[in-house]
């Protein structure tokens, strides 16, 4: 969002390095002096987990980290809450980098300020789903009859209305992945961190938890770390993008941002398949101007996708829209424009997508 | 004279040989077939004897025999018996007691009110009308033939020896789950629990404490059974979910947190399966430590195989064949509620 910029900082990764293997300080030199992965594997037989990764998270955003399967990004999130230790860099949590904490701050941490919600929900299997969802509070020593209905709202909200009883076992993926979300929400941690935490759901399923997330999110503004391997999610969560490949960042921004001006191949590669309409907005392709055009067909908002704009100019392309905000004219939408963003920018340049292939 | 005399000599340790004396090694079997069939021993390559300790106090006869060997071990043994017993004894006493107040109270305790307490401990573990019925026949059946006493003294030691083997074991299993130097130590002492022959490890014990003492059977029991419940234990723990394990930890938990909150519910399963191994293994060596003294059906087992009756030595075979399927059962029964409880 436009506003990202007056949001504070809660997380900062600074020049954070993970490395794999017997001994990871012995070549923490030469990774910084650029040596590739696959020359660290080579020459050193240690793994190169992340590098050098910069990134701030603000306070109120989804951020979502994105990469194929060993891009790191499952290895970035686990150093937030330190679950994996760092071989250099710092994590700063509101000002307080996290990887100087002791043993029993990095307790306090992780109880009060960061949950975590996991791909295979990594629920408790012997406890009941209120049991689960209250394990948070569990933790810190709440004992049950008081955490009941802290527990019980959160479960209602994520519309398990009821199931408090039951299992896990006894409720389908997606029901138990809800009491996952519950359990991280009952926690009452500003911070929530999201390991793929959608990927093992299956598509209708997972729709509507993005969209429970998203519900969420709009009422509780809380900081979310969410990592996926799988864009249109990304594009649909995210308010922060991070792309992630071979441990570094290869891009990071605003979605829309990042879809307009790839600047990377392997990015090109990777949002060539994506339906541009839908997840393109109409600030990104407008023109800004408060000059009023002729011919006005309409008015749109600001936020609104491609998609809900072709629907509206039934498929006519000579129109142009003015593009409001809050009310007030922000800029003009010609659907020449509008036509001209859905293909692909790289794909229009060879060049760019060929050497990606 | 002798095949290795040259080894000897190049080391230049004749005289430490001759000082050695003849007259105080006891006389190999070799040496003695060679005396008194007056044969010279063969030069021929093919009957080139292994250097051995034999072979070479032929040739010196300072140097040792193998037999000094196992004499050197039990004169060792019996060299610190004295203070071995001095430690071992006042630890192991309570196990004394408790088999005797086991035995004690079992004995002493009228049958109409152990028959049906057995009874009601089955239905509360089980839960099961078919697993009550068979367990009360069985027990009838025994108690019919006269056999009660004896199945029910055997029943007494398994329980305390069981017992002392979970409470001693399962913490083991824990320690071992969390330290791999741990597990690499402790892994071939079990082995050798496990593969020793019982009878071997009743010599010492017969040694270090009375037979009349109901500790000696007890602690040959319970070293005997306790292997399973420790390896299980650890096994379990060990493949508890490391995504579970992960969540405890990013929920902020502390170990102890983890363990009975986390490890040990979900590594119940297989704890139950080892004490139901264990306590098999138990009934396995109740038989055998009646060689001593062990009271109960194992008794009756030594006595049909000494006096060679047939008909008792059976019949006590088949009773502990039916407390065998009892208590499988029983346990059986508490692992797959567990099961079923959390399936996972």
């Amino acid at each position: 969002m436009s506003s990202s910029s007056e949001k504070q900082t809660k997380i900062a990764i600074r020049n954070l390095y993970k490395i794999f293997g017997a001994d990871p300080e012995s070549v923490l030199e030469d990774v910084k002096a650029g040596m590739s992965k696959d020359d660290l594997m080579e020459q050193h037989r240690h793994v190169l987990g992340l590098n050098n990764i910069n990134v701030d998270i603000k306070q109120g955003d989804i951020t979502v980290m994105m990469g194929l399967s060993g891009s790191g990004k499952s290895t970035l999130i686990r150093h937030l809450n330190r679950l994996i230790e760092p071989t250099a860099g710092e994590v700063e949590l509101d000002g307080v980098n996290i990887v100087d904490l002791n043993e029993k701050e990095l307790r306090r941490l992780r109880r009060e300020e960061m949950s975590m919600v996991f791909q295979h929900f990594a629920l408790l299997p012997h406890r009941t789903v209120l049991e689960n969802a209250g394990m948070a509070l569990d933790v810190r020593g709440v004992p049950k009859s008081e955490f009941e209905s802290e527990a019980n709202k959160w479960l209602d909200r994520v519309g398990l209305q009821g199931l408090g009883e039951q299992y896990p076992h006894q409720l389908s993926g997606g029901m138990q992945q809800r009491v996952g979300i519950a359990r991280a929400l009952t926690s009452n941690s500003p911070v929530m961190l999201m390991d793929e935490a959608f990927s093992a759901l299956d598509p209708l399923i997972r729709t509507d938890m993005q969209d429970l997330l998203l519900d969420l999110q709009e009422e509780l503004k809380k900081t979310v770390v969410f990592i996926s391997h799988d864009l249109d999610e990304a594009l649909k969560l995210a308010d922060h993008l991070v792309i992630l490949k071979d441990g570094y960042v290869v891009q990071q921004g605003e979605p829309q941002e990042i879809l307009m001006r790839p600047n990377d191949p392997y990015i090109v590669d990777f949002i060539s398949d994506i339906n541009r309409a839908r997840v393109l907005r109409v600030r990104s392709v407008m023109e800004k101007t408060q000059d009023i055009p002729e011919n006005v067909a309409g008015e749109i908002d600001y936020d609104d996708t491609l998609e809900s704009v072709i629907a509206l100019s039934a498929g006519e392309t000579g129109l142009t829209f003015v593009v409001t905000r809050h009310g007030a004219q922000v800029g003009v939408l010609k659907m020449t424009d509008l036509v001209k963003a859905l293909v692909p920018t790289a794909a229009a340049q060879d060049g760019m997508r060929s050497s990606a292939a | 004279m002798a095949t290795y005399d040259f080894v000897f000599r190049a080391l230049g340790l004749e005289d430490w040989c001759e000082a050695g004396g003849e007259s105080s090694a006891p006389m190999s079997m070799d040496a003695l077939v060679s005396q008194t069939t007056g044969e010279e021993a063969s030069t021929s390559i093919w009957e080139l004897p292994f250097p051995s300790m034999d072979a070479l106090n032929q040739a010196c006869p300072a140097f040792p025999q193998s037999r000094n060997v196992t004499l050197g071990l039990e004169n060792g043994f019996l060299a610190v018996k004295d203070s071995m017993s001095v430690v071992l004894d006042p630890i192991t006493q309570p196990l004394s007691w408790l088999l005797e107040g086991a035995l004690y109270g079992i004995l002493t305790t009228p049958w109409w009110i152990i028959i049906p307490l057995l009874l009601a401990i089955v239905w509360f573990i089980s839960k099961s009308w078919k697993l009550l019925a068979f367990v009360a026949l069985s027990i009838g059946g025994l108690a019919f033939i006269d056999y009660y006493s004896y199945a029910m003294q055997t029943l007494a030691i398994i329980m305390v020896c069981a017992f002392l083997c979970v409470l001693f074991g399962v913490p083991i299993g824990i320690a071992m789950s969390r330290s791999d130097r741990m597990r690499a130590s402790t892994i071939p002492v079990l082995d050798m629990l496990q593969t020793l022959p019982p009878f071997v490890y009743l010599i010492p014990l017969i040694f270090l404490f009375s037979v009349t003492e109901p500790k000696l059977y007890g602690i040959a029991i319970i070293l005997y059974a306790i292997v399973p419940v420790i390896r299980l234990t650890d096994l379990g723990i060990r493949m508890v979910d490391e995504t579970v394990i992960e969540a405890a930890n990013a929920f902020g938990m502390t170990k102890r947190q983890k363990l009975y909150g986390v490890q040990i519910p979900l590594a119940l399963p297989n704890i139950m399966a080892g004490v139901n191994q264990t306590i098999m293994m138990s009934l396995a060596m109740v038989v055998i430590a009646s060689l001593v003294s062990a009271p109960g059906l194992g008794v009756l087992v030594l006595r049909g195989i000494n006096n060679l009756e047939l008909g008792v030595g059976l019949v006590s075979g088949l009773g502990i064949v039916l407390l065998a399927v009892m208590l499988d059962r029983t346990t059986k029964a508490a692992l797959d509620r567990i099961n079923a409880a959390q399936k996972g």
